[in-house]
């Protein structure tokens, strides 16, 4: 399925890249998705999208890896999904006032698992050898040039899930050399000590706990919010984060930050129309909320762990955008 | 190349803050607090929500000497971010939580039962607090607790002392 929400007169999108660089070009509804040596271009009913190649990936790697997160995930100032659990929005302008006062945005709407299959396809065709969408800029090779060979192996990584807490028997295992996860270099001085667990025979499996920090200083990739403890729709979300949050995000719901190490500076705007509404600097034990109306994107100058909150109520969506809860979580 | 981390502790924190930039702008929409400024300022033991999601909360505990017991209804999790705290467990023969309560309850002295065990638990470490147990903090050096719970009577919320609400 795609619903086009407006559908300007000229809907055959015209090929740009004419150099065979060894990219597919993908389609799904009006969209048509090509590459060249730097940009990727998105072609869409009487115009064209532009984006840097490496921005581009990295920004898709985290809607493919997160299913589209919760609510909007901006490439950037024009181009993005917005999940609507099932299906999802992809839209060009939909969400930057001058493109919406200028009627120059598109919008269509796909099945959710239609439109994944064709980002998890530009993701694995275009992806080269030593590009790591999820890495950190200084761990990761460069995304240019003409096609040469893939990654397949960063590409593919599955984002951390656990049901109940991390380390658990039977749960999303801890982080380890011999697993593949050594200590990052920037979090090196991060102490590696372990709680001492003095279980009585058969609470074996309740009486348990994790050096979250540690586990956090092995991480592989950046700004990857991964599920570590749940107490029911209550979901703690660490992550580490490096140079900049390769989306603009703009929740449907409330989130929260507790900042454990180091320090990010927001940007924080407009969810509708990207204008600026807020800086927020947050250092380590510093708490603050992303209202459920704005969109936010952090810059961490060193490598730094976060943790990100989450209510993973299915109803808050329709809550929020009912103006049954306010966009802010607490009123004092 | 060598790298230095930076965690807060009670003793040593900085705090960043929220600056408008929009007209209409309010700072208390981020509802900006730091936790070891609010665990400065806390009685031992109180549960001061931090970040509040519906029902569902974070609370800051001033980690201070030993703790009443306390038992809920669902998991919770601990998470040690100053101090060194031991985490003892029973599984108490009694109900300690009635059926449909969320949030922790305070427990008017230790529940008759089997001790389930004990973690020894400092900066950095995440505790698992099982549903249906009943737990008890032991401060060996005083810190701060960041506790993943759901709000419940002994929550604390103070919002208009520990947020920044001017710009």
């Amino acid at each position: 399925m795609s619903t086009a929400t407006l559908a300007p007169a000229n809907t055959t999108p015209e090929i740009v890249v004419d150099k065979d660089l060894g990219y597919k070009i993908f389609q799904i509804g009006n969209f048509t998705f090509e590459r060249d040596e730097y940009f990727a271009h998105i072609l869409y009913p009487g115009n064209r999208h532009i984006m840097q190649i490496e921005a581009f990936l990295r920004a898709l790697m985290r809607d493919v890896a997160w299913g589209f997160f919760y609510g909007t995930v901006n490439f950037d100032a024009v181009f993005g999904t917005v999940n609507h659990y099932g299906t999802v929005d992809m839209f060009v302008g939909r969400y930057n006032e001058a493109y919406r006062k200028a009627k120059n945005d598109y919008q269509e709407t796909f099945v959710s698992k239609d439109l994944r299959e064709v980002f998890v396809g530009i993701l694995d065709n275009w992806t080269n050898d030593g590009f790591d969408p999820f890495a950190a800029p200084e761990e990761s090779g460069p995304a240019y040039g003409a096609k040469h060979g893939d990654n397949k192996k960063a590409v593919d990584r599955q984002r951390v899930v656990a049901k109940r807490m991390v380390g658990l028997a039977g749960d999303t295992p801890l982080r380890s050399d011999e697993n593949g996860f050594p200590i990052n270099r920037q979090f090196a001085d991060v102490k590696q000590d372990v709680p001492e667990i003095h279980a009585k025979p058969g609470h074996e499996g309740e009486v348990h706990a994790f050096n979250l920090f540690s586990y956090l200083s092995r991480s592989d990739v950046t700004w990857n919010p991964s599920i570590c403890s749940v107490v029911k729709d209550s979901l703690l979300c660490p992550t580490t984060e490096e140079q900049t949050l390769p989306i603009v995000h703009g929740n449907d719901r409330v989130e929260w930050f507790i900042q454990i190490s180091d320090e990010i500076f927001w940007e924080i705007s407009d969810k509708t129309t990207g204008a600026p509404r807020s800086h927020v600097l947050m250092k380590a034990g510093d708490v603050a909320a992303m209202p459920a109306d704005i969109r936010h994107q952090g810059f961490s100058p060193k490598r730094s762990m976060l943790i990100v909150w989450e209510n993973n109520n299915d109803a808050l969506p329709a809550m929020h955008a009912s103006g049954e809860l306010p966009p802010y979580p607490v009123e004092f | 190349m060598s790298s230095h981390t930076v965690f807060g502790s009670l003793n040593h924190y900085a705090k960043g803050g929220v600056k408008l930039i929009g007209a209409g702008e309010n700072p208390k929409h981020y509802v900006f607090s730091n936790v070891f400024e609010v665990a400065s300022h806390a009685k031992p033991y109180e549960k001061i929500a931090v970040a509040q999601n519906l029902k569902y909360v974070i609370e800051v505990l001033r980690a201070e000497g030993t703790s009443t017991w306390f038992a809920a209804d669902h998991d919770e999790s601990a998470l040690v971010m100053d101090g060194q705290i031991e985490i003892h467990l029973i599984k108490p023969e009694q109900r300690q939580v009635a059926p449909g309560i969320e949030g922790a309850v305070r427990l008017a002295g230790t529940p008759a039962g089997e001790e389930m065990g004990w973690v020894k638990a400092s900066r950095g470490h995440m505790v698992l607090l099982p549903k249906g147990s009943a737990y008890q903090f032991r401060a060996t050096t005083t810190g701060v607790i960041l506790l993943q719970t759901i709000k419940g009577v002994e929550t604390v919320e103070k919002w208009s002392s520990i947020c920044q609400t001017a710009a």
